[in-house]
């Protein structure tokens, strides 16, 4: 993988997340809590995508395309892959932000530095969910 | 007498001068003749007034205010000169009451409560302690909630147990964690006596602690009057007496708070000496807030740029500043948020734990602080962390329990949850005691088919038949304030007695001794196989809850039935907590380890260990999210709910006393002037308002309220309409199942609706 191609993967990481959050909400719509930051998220997701899309432009990479995920509907089931499609866009900013930092791409870099805590906490949030509904999804 | 407090809810004023005391002015009304006094406090509102309830003949007659008490110098309200009445109403619930065949009969004390047990014994076995969910109040007494806070957590073991509080102050404490690490007031009522700048966020406080805004309104008609900055949508009396009044759209509090934190800054108005050797995390706060110019917050809140600045100069100017938060930030979008950039403000300007200096995160309910302190409100008891294993351990060796058998592997489960796990069937026991869900939750079609779906076991106590009842399986008929002896806790930290004035009607009982029987019935056992509670009498259980409070930062260790007894209300933690600048921010102290305020991401002991606070406070930054439910073309307003004067909650008791029921017999809507021609309605003229969830019809009125919003206050239910069917009266038939993703505390304050002419 070079640069061109991280941007582009990190790009389309996004735009499969996004997906992923909006599913999610549809899916578990009867959990209001999920079913309203899910969307919020969703909407960031989009937006990390737009800040990049100049960036994959500029590098021109075609890029591979990234999976989304394959919900069961089992909330718990949904959000530990949830956290995991995350944690996958946030190594690929990570990386990213390396590649900008060696290639002394100051675009990119910024970026990179202003929205992958975004995508951190978006981890994290799924994280907290998980932690939260285990105990009553497994013992109940 | 009667009527004077109904048309001046405040009483005949008695200025006075900063520094100088409150004088005394002491209210009474009652029906007859006393032929004794009892003590007590009143518990229509979180002030917590201090009284003497009169008896005569075994009945209560009247009551008069504790001139000698620090809360309020003698003054009452008009619920708490009237709502006594409802004690004695021929509408209380007298024997237990069992579901047979649909409908619900009288039955015997053994009977009920056999039945509860039986279904108890089997779920237990079936399904195990996951099965059984607690909701409890914010008005019964202290020694209630600590008799259910170990009978769930240390002997059925359940994680699900909290209070209506969730409703009403669940971000009032959360906001205190997230800044200071520990719930606890740091103010005092006191503190009005002293302050020269007094800043309201979405507290109409005449309205809901109308004695506290006596105070308030005393020193404004005095000499030295305080400056007073009221942010609030609707023209309150506060925003009528204010220097400056800042109408925000609803749900924009963070934008307009945002804006004033960088007035602050922009203007030097920082105490950045005491900032920086009391507080962390001024940087990314400083940051947050840059791009809240007063214009770009005046677009958000659609209110004029030149005001924020108006109000930021107040605040910049202020030498002994005093904040108050309640409903309009905590039942509003972004709660927590919102509640912690009040905190910020006083923080910012080095002005807390000093006479006149401080944060008033108001509470709602008389007895709230309680469910909070003693693990019924989402925490364990005695503001111990879930996350700190030897918290949970001091638990267990005071309760001699297996600290296994205290469910700590997430925070305890909120409210919203609770009926979430219902509604899917996980939770199949559900008790509610003294709280009334099927009027005051959001989105009422969905809580009635929850509470009615046979699948769900469901017990309530109360006083009073009323809409949750209704859909009980078992009612147990419960003692109220007056008729048993217990302790609760205000909003500034003052504990008052309320000893038994008189016996409860009926075979009525405590909620704590129906907790004992129960506890009893299911033979919970220590590790040792003693009974799991040993203690009977009220002040038994008060000085188990000293002991498990000791160390504590809620320390009872030191206040007894006896000190309590004779003068005024007892304040736990001194006058005013933070008073040498430190926080209970150390990790092995601290009630909580915090919140991401956006998200609610929940920080683990690394994470708060990394923000480095340890005895300081943490200011805590947020940007400005819109509203969830935000107004479209079929829905163009947004529905704003909230109290009267005269009612509480949803008017179980209020509504069973004359003068207050007079004074607000019927729902109503409140619409601007604007709004109102525009719809082609008048004074009067009745309007159907709808949700995406149902609707209200009910009569206009034209208020103060800022265009674009609807305001209904949210205390009619449906058990006095004279047998008219149709859910369409309650407020809570249109709001959103929604809640602060940090505090949990639903949000009854956005929700996007329309209003036509019937």
């Amino acid at each position: 993988m070079k640069l061109d191609e991280a941007v582009a993967t990190l790009h389309a990481a996004e735009l499969a997340l996004a997906d992923d959050f909006r599913e999610l909400s549809a899916l578990h719509a009867a959990e209001h809590d999920v079913h309203h930051q899910a969307q919020r998220f969703a909407k960031q997701c989009d937006a990390h995508a737009e800040r990049l899309m100049p960036i994959v432009e500029r590098y021109g990479s075609s890029g591979g395309g990234v999976d989304g995920s394959a919900f069961s509907g089992e909330l718990l089931d949904d959000l530990r892959d949830l956290y995991v499609a995350a944690h996958e866009t946030l190594i690929m900013w990570i990386i990213a932000g390396q590649g900008a930092k060696a290639a002394r791409d100051e675009e990119l870099l910024q970026v990179t530095q202003e929205l992958q805590s975004e995508t951190d906490l978006q981890m994290k949030w799924a994280l907290t969910h998980i932690k939260l509904s285990a105990p009553q999804a497994l013992v109940s | 007498m009667a009527s004077e407090r109904i048309a001046d809810p405040w009483g005949p004023a008695t200025p006075y001068e900063a520094g100088t005391a409150w004088p005394v002015r002491v209210d009474a009304h009652s029906d007859g003749e006393p032929e004794r006094w009892v003590q007590s406090a009143c518990v229509l509102c979180s002030n917590g007034c201090a009284l003497d309830v009169g008896v005569a003949d075994g009945r209560i007659v009247g009551v008069r205010g504790r001139g000698v008490d620090r809360v309020n110098h003698g003054r009452l309200g008009p619920k708490g000169l009237y709502g006594w009445q409802a004690n004695n109403s021929p509408d209380r619930l007298t024997r237990p009451l069992v579901r047979r065949g649909g409908n619900l009969e009288e039955a015997g004390w053994g009977e009920a409560m056999d039945t509860v047990l039986e279904r108890a014994r089997s779920l237990l076995d079936e399904k195990g302690p996951s099965a059984f969910g607690f909701y409890t109040s914010g008005q019964l007494f202290l020694e209630d909630y600590y008799t259910l806070a170990v009978l769930a957590r240390g002997g059925i073991g359940t994680n699900h147990l909290d209070g209506n509080t969730r409703l009403c102050t669940a971000t009032s404490g959360q906001s205190l964690k997230e800044t200071f690490g520990c719930d606890g007031q740091p103010g005092t009522f006191a503190d009005v006596d002293h302050c020269d700048t007094l800043l309201h966020v979405g507290i109409n406080i005449a309205e809901t602690q109308t004695v506290s805004w006596a105070r308030m309104r005393d020193r404004l008609e005095g000499a030295g009057r305080p400056r007073l900055v009221v942010i609030d949508p609707r023209r309150t009396e506060a925003a009528r007496h204010a220097d400056v009044h800042l109408p925000i759209r609803n749900g924009t509090n963070v934008a307009v708070l945002n804006a004033l934190i960088r007035e602050l800054i922009e203007n030097g108005r920082v105490d950045q000496e005491w900032v920086d050797s009391h507080t962390v995390g001024f940087e990314a706060l400083a940051k947050t807030v840059k791009p809240y110019t007063p214009e770009h917050a005046a677009e958000i809140c659609r209110i004029d740029a030149g005001a924020i600045r108006a109000a930021a100069e107040l605040l910049g100017d202020a030498e002994r500043l005093l904040s108050f938060a309640l409903q309009g930030v905590y039942q509003s979008n972004q709660a927590t948020a919102a509640a912690c950039q009040v905190n910020n403000i006083n923080l910012l300007r080095g002005m807390i734990g000093r006479p006149g200096c401080g944060v008033l995160q108001m509470n709602g309910q008389p007895t709230a602080q309680n469910t909070r302190e003693t693990g019924c409100n989402g925490d364990l008891p005695a503001f111990r962390n879930w996350q700190n294993d030897q918290h949970v351990e001091q638990l267990a060796r005071l309760w001699n329990v297996d600290p296994l058998t205290i469910p700590h592997y997430g925070p305890p489960t909120h409210a919203m949850q609770i009926f979430r796990y219902a509604e899917q069937g996980s939770i199949s026991f559900l008790w509610i005691s003294g709280t009334n869900p099927a009027v005051s939750l959001p989105e009422l079609a969905r809580i009635r088919s929850v509470l009615a779906d046979e699948r769900l076991f469901v017990v309530v106590s109360d006083a009073f038949p009323n809409e949750t009842t209704e859909l009980a399986d078992v009612v147990f008929p419960t003692a109220i304030w007056g008729e048993k002896t217990g302790t609760f806790t205000n909003a500034d930290r003052t504990v008052h007695l309320s000893e038994q004035a008189v016996e409860p009607p009926g075979e009525a009982r405590a909620d704590r001794e129906i907790f004992l029987d129960f506890a009893d019935g299911l033979g919970l056992q220590d590790k040792d196989g003693a009974p799991l509670i040993k203690w009977r009498t009220p002040e038994e259980v008060f000085d188990a809850w000293r002991e498990c409070s000791r160390g504590r930062p809620c320390d009872y260790s030191e206040i007894s039935y006896e000190a309590l007894r004779g003068g005024s209300g007892i304040q736990w933690g001194g006058e005013r907590l933070y008073t040498d600048g430190r926080f209970p921010t150390e990790p092995d102290y601290c009630e909580d380890f915090g919140h991401e305020l956006t998200t609610g991401v929940t920080f683990t002991e690394v994470e708060f260990k990394a923000l480095g606070a340890a005895g300081r406070a943490m200011l805590k930054p947020a940007p400005y999210v819109p509203p969830t439910e935000e107004p479209t073309d079929e829905y163009p307003l947004i529905l704003n709910t909230g109290r009267t004067v005269y009612h509480f909650h949803t008017r179980t008791k209020t509504g069973r006393a004359r003068q207050l029921v007079d004074a607000a017999p019927d729902v109503w809507v409140e619409l601007s002037e604007a709004d109102a021609v525009r719809l082609g309605v008048g004074e009067g003229d009745v309007v159907r308002v709808e949700s995406a969830r149902g609707r209200v019809d009910a009569p206009v009125r034209l208020t103060g309220v800022r265009d674009g919003v609807v305001f209904i206050p949210f205390h009619y239910g449906y058990w006095d309409r004279g047998g008219r069917d149709g859910h369409d009266r309650a407020a809570n038939e249109l709001t959103i199942t929604l809640w602060d993703p940090v505090s949990k505390q639903p949000i009854y304050k956005t929700a996007a609706v329309r209003v036509e002419r019937v």
